[in-house]
């Protein structure tokens, strides 16, 4: 048997134990190499194929780096205004409360700009999913200071280092959702490794779990990286997120109810 | 016939939203115009027709919801006053670039800043030229009676759907206020699932079905060439209305030497200007403007050879004027009178002001 026959033989249907979701479309990324945001597409789609939701799903994406996130989940997609996501699921899930919705948005969107809306949704538990990646940076604009940049963290508009005494602290969003009784599950996840996206499609599912039994609003957390902005290269981030952020933002479950 | 009551002008609103199978209404509590929701609220339409009715946190999340809501093909309305129309401003500009159907009130009150809550015609420039950044505009429609206020809700709805654009009921605070009889329009069922994917299944944002495209509600194309392309379509569409949906009205006019033009409140006070004005023989009729955008340009045109000079009546400090200007291209006198800042003008000074202008008194 020659090699190619082998692997011929191989590569059959009875074989295979990983295929690229089809919710995931075939566009090529724009994100950075060494950025977070492919692969959380990645989990949601993956797990939006698991549970067969994909006709029932519909996405609300932010301003920022992830404001192009439509081009590569093959499902319906509303594009909103700066932070105002949550304003739009709001809306849908109240006119449409047999739909899967959910937002996607950055720190910048979430934290900074779309403060109230994210923390009055919550807090009137709408029916939706809350993905928020936290790389403490902003990426799109090129990578100025977020409410979630460390303490001492450079960036463009903290040159000398984040100065808590004038700029105020890193938000800990997730924290304060969590003290919102309209949420129902809270966790703060990472994608930097194989196992931390297993866990993370576990919380995506359990999230959109809870969307079907109408329980309410889920908050996912996302903490993950800029190489760009971190002006470093893929493995560094990893390694400067490990070391400086997990500890400030701890991974974990919040709130579970 | 429907039924016939005597009604607040902001009251008829919400029983005009109801009774046209509007899907939902998101806004948040400001001065003279309040009772478009505490109506809402008492009236409890998710239980009647399946209305869906939230007091936002703020005008700002109250027009992203109505942007949600449109994306999905329902028939979504917010209200609110001037300050409140200006946090607005950027939903609306983001549902004229998503070429999203919706209805939006607004019961004018004077500024500019927090300004008053008494009435006035000041955001007039904020209607019709755009408000937010863009080359956008909204169909606007003035009402001038608790009755045209009951009519305009499904107008709006019917023209704005049509069109895939905004749709803005100007009034304030004198209309939103004031009681009159008026009929209310007949209950029209809302819109099933099946029916907004006939109307709406292009764009509509309802969880994508196989074999289908998906839809994206959204402003953004980072392409130049495309957006262009993307504005001249818009562009298009802003002139099909300004030859299909101009409105207006006539009162007195076959005969007059001169011509008040002027919407909303400030018409009502013509016509009373009018009979003082015919009573002492001076001969002027009035030019009412229905639709602000689209303007009744040709209608004031038509006008020209046949009037002596126009006064602008407006509770502003002078905004539509501009328009009229625009429309007679010097070939006649055009003039403004106009109180603001809450301050409603008397037909007795309007008519003052139309002698000191024309009359050489």
């Amino acid at each position: 048997m020659t090699a190619t026959t082998e692997l011929k033989n191989i590569i059959s249907e009875e074989n295979k134990v990983y295929g690229k979701t089809s919710v995931l479309l075939d566009n090529e990324m724009h994100y950075c190499p060494g950025c977070t945001h492919g692969v959380i597409h990645k989990a949601i789609a993956e797990v939006i194929e698991d549970m067969d939701i994909q006709e029932e799903t519909i996405g609300v994406s932010p301003v920022g780096c992830s404001v192009l996130a439509y081009n590569y989940l093959d499902i319906d997609w509303q594009q909103a205004a700066h932070g105002r996501a949550p304003a739009l699921a709001t809306a849908t899930t109240r006119l449409m409360p047999e739909k899967y919705v959910f937002t996607y948005q950055g720190d910048g969107d979430l934290a900074s700009i779309g403060c109230a809306e994210i923390m009055h949704a919550c807090n009137r538990g709408e029916n939706i999913v809350v993905f928020f990646v936290n790389n403490g940076i902003y990426g799109m604009t090129g990578g100025q200071m977020a409410p979630t940049t460390l303490e001492g963290q450079v960036t463009a508009t903290s040159p000398y280092g984040r100065d808590c005494q004038t700029t105020g602290f890193p938000m800990k969003i997730s924290e304060m959702v969590s003290l919102l009784p309209g949420t129902r599950y809270v966790t703060r996840e990472s994608a930097e490794t194989a196992g931390a996206v297993r866990k993370l499609k576990k919380a995506v599912k359990k999230a959109f779990a809870n969307t079907r039994e109408n329980k309410g609003l889920s908050f996912i957390e996302i903490v993950g990286t800029c190489s760009s902005g971190w002006k470093q290269t893929p493995v560094q981030s990893n390694e400067w997120m490990k070391e400086h952020m997990f500890p400030y933002y701890p991974l974990g479950t919040l709130k579970d109810e | 016939m429907g039924d016939i009551r005597l009604m607040k002008g902001n009251e008829v609103i919400a029983e005009a939203a109801i009774r046209c199978g509007c899907d939902g209404y998101f806004g948040y509590p400001i001065t003279p115009q309040s009772e478009i929701m505490e109506t809402l609220m008492i009236r409890r339409p998710e239980q009647e027709t399946g209305m869906v009715v939230v007091q936002a946190e703020s005008e700002v999340a109250a027009i992203n919801m109505v942007y949600g809501g449109a994306s999905c093909g329902k028939k979504v309305m917010t209200s609110s006053s001037s300050p409140g129309i200006s946090l607005k401003a950027e939903g609306i500009t983001y549902l004229a670039g998503a070429e999203l159907p919706a209805l939006l009130v607004n019961i004018v009150r004077g500024g500019p800043g927090l300004g008053t809550i008494q009435p006035a015609q000041s955001d007039y420039f904020q209607a019709v030229k755009g408000g937010g950044h863009g080359d956008y505009k909204l169909i606007v429609l003035a009402p001038a009676s608790v009755q045209e206020m009951n009519d305009f809700v499904d107008l709006s709805f019917e023209l704005s759907f049509k069109y895939l654009n905004p749709a803005m009921i100007l009034s304030d605070g004198v209309i939103g206020q004031m009681m009159e009889k008026v009929e209310l329009s007949d209950f029209k069922p809302r819109w099933t699932a099946e029916e907004i994917e006939k109307i709406s299944g292009s764009w509509a944002t309802t969880g994508k079905k196989k074999g289908i495209k998906r839809r994206i509600s959204t402003s953004l194309d980072l392409d130049s060439a495309k957006q262009e392309v993307f504005n001249h379509k818009l562009q298009a569409k802003y002139r099909a209305m300004e030859e299909n949906e101009v409105r207006f009205e006539k009162i007195d006019c076959d005969d007059a030497d001169y011509l008040f033009v002027a919407y909303g409140s400030s018409a009502r006070i013509c016509q009373k200007a009018i009979e003082i004005a015919r009573a002492k023989g001076i001969k002027v009729g009035l030019l009412r403007p229905i639709t602000l955008f689209p303007y009744p340009t040709k209608q004031i045109q038509e006008m020209l050879g046949q009037v002596k000079g126009i006064l602008s009546v407006e509770m502003s400090a002078g905004q539509m004027v501009e328009d009229v200007r625009l429309a007679v291209e010097g070939k006649v006198p055009v003039e403004h009178f106009g109180r603001y800042g809450g301050i409603i003008p008397t037909p007795d000074e309007v008519v003052e002001a139309l002698e000191q202008n024309f009359l050489g008194e």
